[in-house]
């Protein structure tokens, strides 16, 4: 009788083990995939209504019981994100090229690439307490800045994982051919490694501003939250996160609806970035 | 012999041209500008590196500064007394701490073993053309800001949860022995076991990620030979890659399990926010990063604070440790890659 027959009971059981655990691993995608969607479909129920409005747009956010929209929130968001852009990227874009073109495997490259990836993962709160006492508490208020400077310390170690990373991957026949050419080293970099790092970097960038879209528990004790419409960096900053926190913890069905609106509306925009980058980064390669 | 035979004579025309052409050439002063921006532009970027490489200390400092005032008044006692009264200003971060160990494990007991199966999924079983979208979709869990888990969790898991899994739960494990305990009191739907779902959630994009990533490690000749003496699908995974990355899968828990520590916004939603100690999975709790959130900005009084800030570094130097020990062993990994090739 050959060992592989269909009556022989270890290979019976070998297969029917087989399986079973290859069923298994199929529900636990399935499993994971169902969470994806029940989230998703939970917020364009919840809030679709809500993001069909107009008003969600235009209007303040409102006392409870008034009507009203999120519109000081939406700005006050994009504001910080942009300032929290604008810090963040070129610190990390910088210190990323330090790692990839000068450092490569010194000390302080390996030590910074190091630490830079446990701050990835650090929890956003603790960076949030951090510039709570080393500004907030100093300046004895509460400001749109502090936030800004949370967002960009969140920033900062998504952008130089990308750079270095992108950076490391132009192939170094490239820097010699500039290089034998005459062309110094800063100049090499920014023309020649930059431009053939252009998308991967990018990349990095969408990644941090989907990141810090809807990172809540830094601003809450950096920016903290304005009912009113304000521009001012030096004051407390209404945002997003902040409200749609403050609103889904009340008592209140009005509020409680715009906090589903602010939700639906922040996890579309976190969703479309993401996909865009990816769809960016996959046609680069 | 020269190659370039000059004319023996001086000839005006050529003396004229050569010194021409040796104009072209940047004079000396460009060619040091060039370096002086070369130096600088190096000592920029060594500069940023640095501060980089220095943000960590930087936090870890300042932590301690802001919490001097508790670390001297209970030293070590603060980790494990249960106090948590603002009016008497007693304080102690055994039911923070407590929550946070609690409900990472929960996360990490369901997050592991789906993570593992979604990784041999996509590595082993998916057919090619499927693999990029499922493993995109399974990465945007970890895009989903976590205050929208939170709030799908409190407004839409935990009333189904109530109703649907726990008593059923309660009845299946409450009366055993041992674990009965753990299963205890009424289903209220928040607490630290729906904390623990709705983290498991969300550490899975970041376990399945690194898992399939080191599974993807594994040289295709090591598995086609186990194939090749007739080992099924399941063996294979189980006895050739599980061991060959074991070091990363690890690796790969450890960062599942920092990210569950620090979680903040989805866990403040769901816990309840209790400061009780209860040894019931069902009953609401605290965790460090939830009490932060919900009463930094209202505390008043300077011991308060200092505790506050002292739970903060309590939860930094926790996670700042397994998320190093995490990125030690991926390095390992990689490294022992290195050599082999």
């Amino acid at each position: 009788m050959s060992v592989i027959s269909p009556t022989n009971r270890v290979y019976l059981t070998r297969k029917r083990g087989n399986a079973v655990m290859l069923t298994i691993s199929s529900l636990a995608l399935a499993f994971g995939l169902f969470w994806l969607v029940w989230i998703i479909v939970t917020l364009l129920y919840e809030g679709g209504a809500a993001l069909a409005r107009i008003s969600l747009y235009t209007q303040m956010t409102p006392p409870p019981g008034a009507d009203g929209g999120l519109a000081n929130a939406i700005v006050g968001s994009l504001v910080m994100v942009t300032v929290g852009m604008v810090l963040g990227t070129p610190v990390g874009i910088l210190a990323g090229t330090y790692l990839a073109e000068y450092g490569r495997n010194s000390w302080l490259a390996s030590g910074t690439r190091f630490l830079n990836d446990v701050l990835l993962s650090a929890p956003s709160i603790v960076i949030g307490l951090f510039i709570y006492s080393i500004y907030v508490a100093q300046a004895g208020h509460f400001s749109g800045w502090a936030g800004s400077v949370a967002l960009a310390l969140l920033v900062i170690p998504v952008v130089v994982r990308t750079t270095d990373d992108m950076l490391k991957l132009v192939p170094g026949s490239l820097r010699e051919a500039a290089v034998a050419l005459g062309c110094p080293t800063w100049k090499m970099i920014i023309s020649v490694s930059y431009r053939a790092a252009r998308t991967g970097i990018l990349t990095g960038i969408l990644l941090a501003v989907a990141r810090i879209s809807g990172e809540t528990a830094p601003l809450l004790f950096t920016s903290l939250n304005n009912q009113f419409w304000s521009l001012n960096m030096n004051a407390p900053m209404a945002n997003l996160p902040v409200v749609i926190f403050q609103f889904a913890m009340s008592p209140y069905e009005d509020w409680r609806r715009l906090a589903w609106g602010g939700a639906a509306l922040i996890t579309i925009a976190v969703l479309v970035l993401n996909i865009i980058a990816r769809v960016l980064f996959r046609k680069s390669d | 012999m020269s190659v370039i035979t000059l004319p023996t004579t001086a000839d005006d025309t050529i003396i004229e041209k050569l010194m021409e052409t040796s104009r072209r050439v940047p004079p000396p002063s460009r060619v040091h500008a060039a370096k002086w921006v070369d130096t600088a532009f190096e000592w920029l970027t060594k500069s940023f590196a640095f501060l980089v490489f220095s943000i960590l200390a930087a936090i870890l400092i300042s932590l301690v500064i802001g919490s001097t005032l508790t670390l001297e008044k209970y030293g070590f006692s603060f980790i494990w007394t249960s106090d948590w009264d603002p009016v008497r200003e007693q304080f102690g971060a055994l039911v923070p701490i407590f929550g946070t160990v609690v409900t990472s494990f929960i996360a990490m007991l369901i997050g592991v073993p789906v993570s593992f199966g979604i990784a041999l999924f996509l590595t082993e079983l998916s057919p090619a053309w499927l693999k990029r979208p499922l493993g995109t979709a399974i990465e945007l869990l970890a895009a989903i800001p976590s205050i929208i888990y939170g709030m799908w969790g409190l407004f839409v898991f935990a009333p189904l949860f109530q109703s649907h899994v726990q008593p059923l739960m309660i009845k299946v494990f409450g009366g055993m022995p041992l674990v009965g305990v753990l299963f205890e009191g009424p289903p209220i739907g928040i607490g630290m076991m729906a904390a623990g779902l709705i983290l498991s959630i969300m550490v899975i994009p970041f376990i399945s990620a690194v898992m399939r990533d080191v599974f993807e490690l594994v040289p295709p000749m090591l598995k086609e030979s186990a194939y090749g003496l007739g080992a099924s699908t399941w063996e294979v995974v189980w006895k050739v890659v599980l061991p060959y990355t074991k070091i990363g899968v690890v690796g790969g828990i450890m960062l599942g399990l920092g990210r569950a520590l620090g979680e903040t916004m989805a866990v403040t939603f769901v816990i309840g926010n209790a400061h009780r100690l209860s040894a019931s999975l069902m009953a609401p709790g605290n965790s460090i990063a939830s009490a932060l959130a919900n009463e930094f900005t209202e505390a008043v009084g300077d011991v308060y604070f200092s505790a506050l800030i002292e739970l903060g570094l309590i939860l930094f130097l926790i996670t700042t440790i397994v998320l190093a020990v995490s990125k030690f062993l991926l390095m390992r990994l990689a490294r022992q890659e290195g050599d082999r090739t």
